[in-house]
């Protein structure tokens, strides 16, 4: 399965690379949403995949499925998402004040450069 | 701290009094004030000709930075002692000088004096330090100083070119100076001269030894102005006269003569050192002499007399290193050059500082310094007159003053290099002589341009700005002292020999004396009627003859100028690395940031993959997977053809849609490796995210049509090298485990320690509580910075 998560990482983390490179700022957000879900799932897949029981004590089981990591995935996404929500209102900002979304023209003039 | 140390600084600190002098006493020229320190200072030095006269040198240490080995080590030994004298002694008669030059109503004394003593500190320092890193402290700070000494008339265009141009050319030399003190002291382990000097023998087949070496030589001749570096002096000409009579012919130049006469001992073991101070030496006395003769201005003509003479000295002194290699001193055979160095830098010193005082008397009293303007002033100007005679025909090797006896003791070790027999210069050490009576043809020739052109001849009124007339006594009293010590030097030289002279040979050539013996100096007018005689007859005949018949040979400087102007050389390698880093920078850095992003994905994509293979790192390894199960497989696909299609997605919302399918599959994943915690995280977010992400996409300027995503085949192979160096790296880290996790701790204290079942909850807020506090910053700062995005609108109009 580690084998399998790995290349499903990969195109993840292929397409992000290409959303990134688009002249949208849109897309280019949308690019960094993948690459954080790639991100995630990589964190994840590298702690093994080994089969055990959800991490609750409760259980009773032999084995436990790694919590460590579960918790750096957690503080991850909550991180992530804060960021991803400030570009968005950025991006959103920038559209208001400069009625363009595309990165080629968002650009420094001459004298302001 | 010793009196020395206090010697040494006390310009600094006196410099530091001088606003106060400027402010509160408008009435006095503040250069009055100023006067007594050079003076005191002169006659504290005087007082070491006793000491050092029979060899002794005095030594004081002040600990700077002693963990480093920098101490402030200050010694004064013959050489260092005339250099002091040099400073101190002509920096008083050109403080006298520039008060009489100076006007107080119209200039801004405060700065000119402060410059002025920060530069008297700086080169007392370099003369007087024993420690290479102090030394070249002091070195940058002479740089420096008389940057700004240049630059004075700062609001004039030429002062500003040529302050910038000896700035570049100094502090190049100065660099290049302090890594030859760093590979030095890689050698030595020492930062102390007279300590590598000791050790001199033992470096000299060290692999560093030469590029130490070239890297002082380096640093001496830009300083001195040698060949080709010396196109910043005649620039520095912008300096007001007094600057240019201290700094540009008697003082710092010769920093880097003082510089090569210090490290001789060090590096004339090796030939290479002879040959390249004596070439560059005798190369700068021709070019030097050669490019004065067709100067106008009258400090022009004096630059590259400066020049010309600082060539010479060099020359003499490359030629005097070869006495190292003659263990017999039974006389003075090869030790002359040495002398004739020593006692030419004291008597250029002397006239030519005078001869710069004349010229600014000149441009002080008729408004120009144009010798084409100029002529016929010996009846306004008899004093002024009697002095250029005295420095001119003292420069041009005339007798009977003091520059005849250092020409012909010129011409004496120039002569004796025939008779040496090491380093080849036997096969092509003729052309010394040869060049150096050519070279003062030269010097014979622009002397007499320099005396004749201004003081004989027709007077011509109207071309002058001012009505000519004598000088005020003040502004004489310098060069008076000046010349007579030409004349002085000349008749009595021998006054020199034993105080001066002698000591700083011993300084420049140790350990050729056995104890108690002194270099046996004699200077005499009379030679007989030797070979260096019919030369120094020879000089002023074709001299003459060829100043008479300037005009018809003067087309050879069209010639000359245009093919090798090194001042354009300068000009286009400046102006070329200006535009060229322009142009570079504008290349890569065109202001897009998918050319940025190219680079940074490129750069690690390269840098992952060579060190991947490289180190062959890539292990795969099956052993250790966990079995695949089909609705696994399933999530896998939706996922991979979810984030496929987003990029062949036409709208943004097909787009924004198809991401909330990945996320919602990431959660699925989370539920299949049993993250209950995450699943539910992940939900949440993935969905608050999808309607921001509504919400911006609602927002957007509107467009007749949306469009795909334009296709670029560097975008798509950037993406899949990316995407392969990521399953690359996973796989491979996965195959090379190393050590088990420490989770089993966690699995077995959650509740013991922690009084929680929820592992990953406790691992939040309890084994790692620091993490959660700081996300939970950063979910509080994107709050703050997405309210305050929201709410300030402040655009450039309102502010303010």
């Amino acid at each position: 399965m580690e084998i399998l998560m790995a290349f499903t990482i990969g195109i993840l983390f292929m397409s992000a690379t290409y959303l990134m490179l688009s002249k949208s700022l849109l897309r280019i957000i949308i690019g960094t949403g993948l690459l954080s879900h790639g991100a995630h799932l990589l964190l994840l897949t590298m702690a093994g995949l080994k089969r055990g029981a959800p991490p609750l004590l409760g259980e009773e089981a032999a084995s436990y499925a790694d919590p460590l990591p579960q918790a750096l995935i957690l503080t991850a996404i909550v991180i992530s998402f804060g960021v991803t929500s400030f570009f968005l209102v950025l991006a959103y900002r920038a559209y208001q004040e400069l009625g363009t979304d595309n990165m080629d023209r968002l650009r420094g003039t001459e004298g302001n450069d | 701290m010793s009196l020395l140390h206090l010697a040494i600084i006390s310009p600094l600190l006196l410099a530091l009094l001088v606003p106060i002098f400027y402010r509160y006493f408008r009435q006095i020229h503040t250069g009055w004030f100023l006067l007594p320190l050079p003076i005191l200072l002169f006659i504290y030095f005087l007082q070491f000709i006793s000491h050092t006269k029979n060899g002794e040198v005095i030594t004081e240490t002040a600990p700077w930075i002693p963990s480093f080995g920098v101490d402030f080590a200050v010694r004064i030994d013959g050489l260092g002692l005339l250099f002091a004298l040099l400073i101190t002694g002509i920096g008083s008669l050109v403080v006298l000088y520039s008060v009489y030059y100076l006007s107080k109503e119209h200039e801004k004394l405060n700065t000119f004096y402060i410059y002025l003593l920060l530069f008297m500190t700086a080169m007392l320092g370099v003369v007087l330090s024993d420690n290479l890193i102090v030394l070249y402290a002091f070195w940058e700070l002479t740089s420096f100083s008389s940057f700004l000494l240049i630059g004075y008339w700062y609001h004039r265009e030429r002062s500003r070119y040529g302050a910038q141009k000896s700035m570049i050319i100094t502090v190049l030399g100065g660099l290049s100076m302090l890594g030859g003190i760093l590979l030095l002291h890689i050698m030595t382990g020492t930062f102390n001269i007279s300590e590598i000097i000791l050790q001199s023998g033992d470096i000299v087949n060290h692999v560093l030894f030469i590029p130490a070496m070239l890297c002082f030589l380096l640093g001496a001749f830009t300083k001195s102005a040698q060949f080709p570096f010396h196109i910043w002096l005649p620039d520095a000409m912008e300096a007001p006269t007094p600057v240019s009579a201290y700094l540009h012919s008697a003082t710092m130049v010769k920093a880097g003569i003082y510089l090569v006469a210090r490290m001789t001992p060090v590096f004339a073991h090796d030939g290479i050192w002879i040959w390249l101070v004596a070439g560059f030496g005798i190369v700068t006395l021709f070019w030097g002499s050669f490019s004065a003769v067709k100067q106008t201005d009258l400090k022009g003509i004096l630059a590259f007399s400066t020049v010309s003479q600082l060539g010479m000295i060099m020359s003499l002194l490359g030629i005097g290193a070869a006495a190292l290699h003659y263990p017999q001193l039974d006389d003075s055979f090869y030790t002359v050059a040495t002398t004739a160095a020593v006692f030419h830098l004291v008597n250029h010193a002397t006239f030519k500082g005078s001869l710069f005082m004349v010229a600014g008397i000149i441009d002080h009293e008729t408004g120009t310094r144009d010798i084409r303007r100029l002529g016929g002033l010996m009846n306004f100007m008899p004093i002024t007159f009697t002095l250029a005679i005295i420095g001119t025909f003292s420069m041009a090797g005339i007798p009977p003053f003091n520059g005849f006896l250092s020409k012909e003791m010129f011409f004496t070790g120039m002569v004796r290099v025939l008779e040496m027999d090491i380093f080849n210069l036997e096969t092509w050490g003729f052309l010394f002589p040869v060049i150096a009576w050519i070279a003062s043809v030269f010097t014979f020739i622009y002397s007499m341009v320099l005396l004749f052109k201004t003081f004989t001849g027709k007077h011509q009124p109207d071309k002058l700005p001012k009505t000519p007339h004598e000088a005020p006594i003040g502004l004489l009293i310098s060069p008076i002292i000046l010349a007579s010590l030409v004349i002085v030097f000349g008749f009595f030289p021998n006054i020199l020999s034993h105080n001066i002279i002698s000591p700083a040979m011993e300084s420049i050539l140790p350990g050729l004396l056995v104890e108690g013996q002194a270099f046996d100096v004699h200077i005499y007018f009379w030679h007989g009627f030797t070979v260096e005689l019919f030369m120094t007859i020879g000089v002023i005949a074709l001299g003459t003859l060829l100043y008479f018949t300037y005009p018809k040979w003067s087309r050879v400087y069209g010639i000359f100028t245009e093919r090798f102007s090194l001042n354009r050389a300068y000009d286009s390698l400046i102006e070329n690395s200006q535009t060229g880093s322009y142009n570079f920078t504008k290349t890569y850095m065109n202001g897009s940031i998918r050319t940025y992003l190219v680079y940074i994905f490129s750069f690690f994509v390269f840098i992952l993959s060579v060190s991947l293979v490289a180190k062959n790192a890539f292990v795969y390894d099956t052993s250790n997977v966990s079995q695949i199960r089909i609705y696994e497989i399933i999530i896998v696909l939706i996922m991979a053809i979810a984030s496929v299609t987003i990029l062949f997605a036409k709208s943004r919302l097909t787009a924004i849609i198809l991401l909330g399918a990945v996320g919602y599959s990431v959660a699925l994943f989370f539920v299949v490796f049993r993250a209950p915690d995450l699943a539910l995280t992940q939900l949440v977010i993935e969905t608050v995210s999808v309607a921001l992400f509504l919400l911006c996409f609602y927002h957007l300027p509107k467009k007749r049509h949306e469009e795909r995503m334009s296709f670029k085949l560097t975008n798509l192979l950037i993406s899949i090298a990316v995407g392969a160096v990521f399953t690359l790296i996973a796989l491979s880290a996965h195959s090379s485990k190393f050590f088990e996790p420490i989770s089993q701790y966690y699995v077995e204290n959650t509740y013991e320690k922690a009084a929680g079942k929820n592992m990953v909850n406790v691992i939040l807020v309890d084994f790692r509580g620091f993490d959660t506090l700081f996300e939970i910053c950063v979910l509080g700062i994107a709050a703050l910075g997405i309210y305050a995005m929201i709410k300030l609108r402040m655009t450039r109009g309102k502010e303010g």
